[in-house]
């Protein structure tokens, strides 16, 4: 493998819907992703028919995208990712989501895992970005968004 | 924009009336953080959707609440569950997955809810009033108790709504108040003299549901409905094929005396006219089963079937007197059916295949005993929702055409 050369970090102040830290590659989508029919809770992958991210995996991805979506039962399947450890590392809106909200303080709540949730600009960030989700002294969260030119590959490749 | 809490709340949040509370307020604080809502207003009751088992997360929630001492603080109602409580044996399940299903139920109890395990609490004896502020899970309760009764409720779901009932508190936001209930897009209904059919009521919930947004629908020229659970079924149509939490019909609902009280004052941001050639098409995308498809089974009752409709059903029931063994399913809730059968209005009923179905829905859960048929159904929610949720064909019909239809054995329909 080629080893990926930075060309670019770009660091954003967002507002934490639910604090934590992460890591991991960006998935971003243009199209908000509803949890409930879109996510199968115990592998992580996208089944939504209607959506274009469809067999792609946010297990341990950065999900990037504009609003949450859909039926409030998308907190119980965040919360059961999160519980089986195929949800995302940490989500990134542009607009806060009060289920997606839910489902991520519930699970912290009842496992102890804190999976960020940020609410910020993600104008600029692509899909495979390194994206790395910090706090600031101040308590807001900090998003570092890393563009890796090569190799190029399908985000639902990596692990 | 920041959240203003009571002594109360803090106390609450403080753990200074138990772990449980102090966890439902930390949850509900951070909710209404995430919606903006600048404080909190007392509910005087709750509808609980939280008894369907999804997955362990669900059920470790409520646990957690048991363990924690936990009581709701105000009236709380529960949506259906995975089991017919009542007719043990009606649902097929494996029992690794029997075991939470039901213990689900029973933890909700735990906490004191009230064992209704129905979607129309509203036809219940903890049926809100108008203006109450209520916190309600469930999309077709919650239209209903905003549009119908004039009760007031945003659309809870999953915990939140548990949240809410665990501290006697809702978010003091949207359709709790007055100024977010004003109508924003007009359906004039261009129908002649239109009937108040059961079928026109479902069309016009599946139009507007898709047509809305988030925008509230206010639908004019709609007839007087024969009854509120014509309103129902438009209601739950539209909460089906969309996300309407509140609908206003002009000279109908309570918030709705007038055109001008239902957009309070304003002009609506946009008119859509609704043809009959419009709710044809609504319907027509329900079944693409032809007539004389051969029928596996009928099922109604989505939401729950009130009184009001078993005494609709139960006539037509003699009088087409289905002798083919097609099994009628009729989904209602269990104080109904005690009801029901206090009257003894069941008796001999069986004979035409009819088998009703308390604190469950078939279209949840694994009830219908033949699933490779075209089923039959009066409800525009459940011809939505069950070809995905258990993999039935559906043909949608007004209620007598499901009753002549299992009579014969095959889909037969007025209108051709």
């Amino acid at each position: 493998m080629t080893q990926p050369v930075a060309t670019g970090a770009v660091e954003r102040l967002g507002t934490f819907q639910l604090a934590g830290e992460a890591d991991g590659l960006a998935l971003v989508f243009s199209q908000p992703l509803s949890f409930w029919g879109g996510i199968d809770a115990e592998t992580g992958e996208i089944i939504d028919h209607s959506h274009p991210g469809l067999g792609q995996n946010v297990a341990g991805m950065i999900l990037v995208m504009p609003s949450g979506r859909g039926s409030s039962s998308s907190s119980s399947v965040l919360a059961e990712a999160i519980r089986r450890g195929t949800a995302p590392a940490g989500i990134l809106l542009e607009r806060p989501d009060p289920i997606l909200a839910v489902g991520a303080i519930v699970a912290e709540f009842l496992y102890g895992i804190s999976m960020p949730l940020v609410v910020c600009d993600i104008a600029g960030i692509v899909s495979g970005d390194r994206v790395a989700i910090g706090t600031g002294a101040d308590g807001r969260a900090i998003v570092r968004a890393k563009t890796e030119s090569l190799p190029l590959r399908s985000p639902g490749c990596f692990p | 924009m920041t959240l203003e809490l009571t002594a109360q709340d803090r106390s609450m949040l403080d753990g200074e009336q138990g772990l449980s509370a102090a966890a439902a307020m930390k949850i509900l604080v951070a909710f209404s953080n995430a919606i903006g809502a600048q404080g909190l207003l007392d509910i005087t009751g709750a509808h609980i959707d939280g008894c369907l088992y999804h997955g362990k997360a669900g059920l470790d929630f409520v646990e957690r609440l048991v363990e924690g001492g936990g009581r709701v603080q105000v009236p709380t109602t529960l949506n259906v569950g995975s089991f017919d409580l009542i007719h043990p044996g009606m649902v097929k399940m494996p029992a690794a997955e029997e075991v939470p299903a039901r213990r689900l139920m029973k933890a909700h109890m735990e906490l004191g809810c009230q064992a209704t395990f129905t979607c129309a609490p509203y036809q219940t004896r903890f049926r809100p009033e108008f203006g109450q502020q209520i916190a309600w899970g469930e999309s077709n309760a919650i239209v209903f108790a905003n549009s119908v009764i004039g009760a007031r409720t945003n659309r809870y779901g999953d915990f939140i709504d548990l949240c809410c009932a665990m501290t006697g508190r809702a978010p003091a936001w949207g359709l709790h108040l007055s100024e977010n209930r004003r109508g924003r897009i007009l359906f004039a209904l261009d129908i002649a003299e239109a009937e108040p059919s059961d079928s026109l009521f479902v069309g016009v919930g599946l139009i507007i549901g898709q047509a809305s947004g988030d925008r509230i629908p206010v639908i004019a020229g709609l007839p007087q409905p024969r009854d509120e659970d014509q309103l129902k079924a438009l209601g739950a149509a539209a909460a089906t094929t969309g996300a309407v939490a509140l609908f206003h019909a002009v000279g109908i609902t309570p918030e709705a005396n007038s055109l001008d009280e239902a957009f309070h004052g304003h002009a609506p941001d946009e008119t859509i006219r609704i043809t009959q050639a419009d709710i044809d098409h609504a319907l027509a995308r329900l079944s693409g089963v032809p007539d004389g498809t051969p029928l596996a089974a009928v099922s109604l009752g989505t939401p729950h079937f009130s009184h009001e409709e078993w005494m609709r059903l139960l006539p037509l029931l003699r009088e087409a007197a289905p002798g083919r063994g097609i099994p009628i399913y009729v989904n209602t809730g269990r104080a109904t059916l005690t009801r029901l059968q206090e009257e003894g209005a069941l008796a001999g009923m069986e004979a035409f295949g009819l088998i009703p179905v308390a604190d469950t829905c078939t279209y949840v859960t694994s009830i219908l005993e033949r699933l490779d048929g075209v089923v039959m159904t009066n409800s525009g929610k459940w011809a939505h929702y069950a070809p995905g949720n258990i993999g039935v064909t559906v043909a949608f019909a007004e209620m007598k055409d499901c009753i002549r239809s299992a009579a014969v054995g095959h889909v037969v329909r007025s209108a051709s």
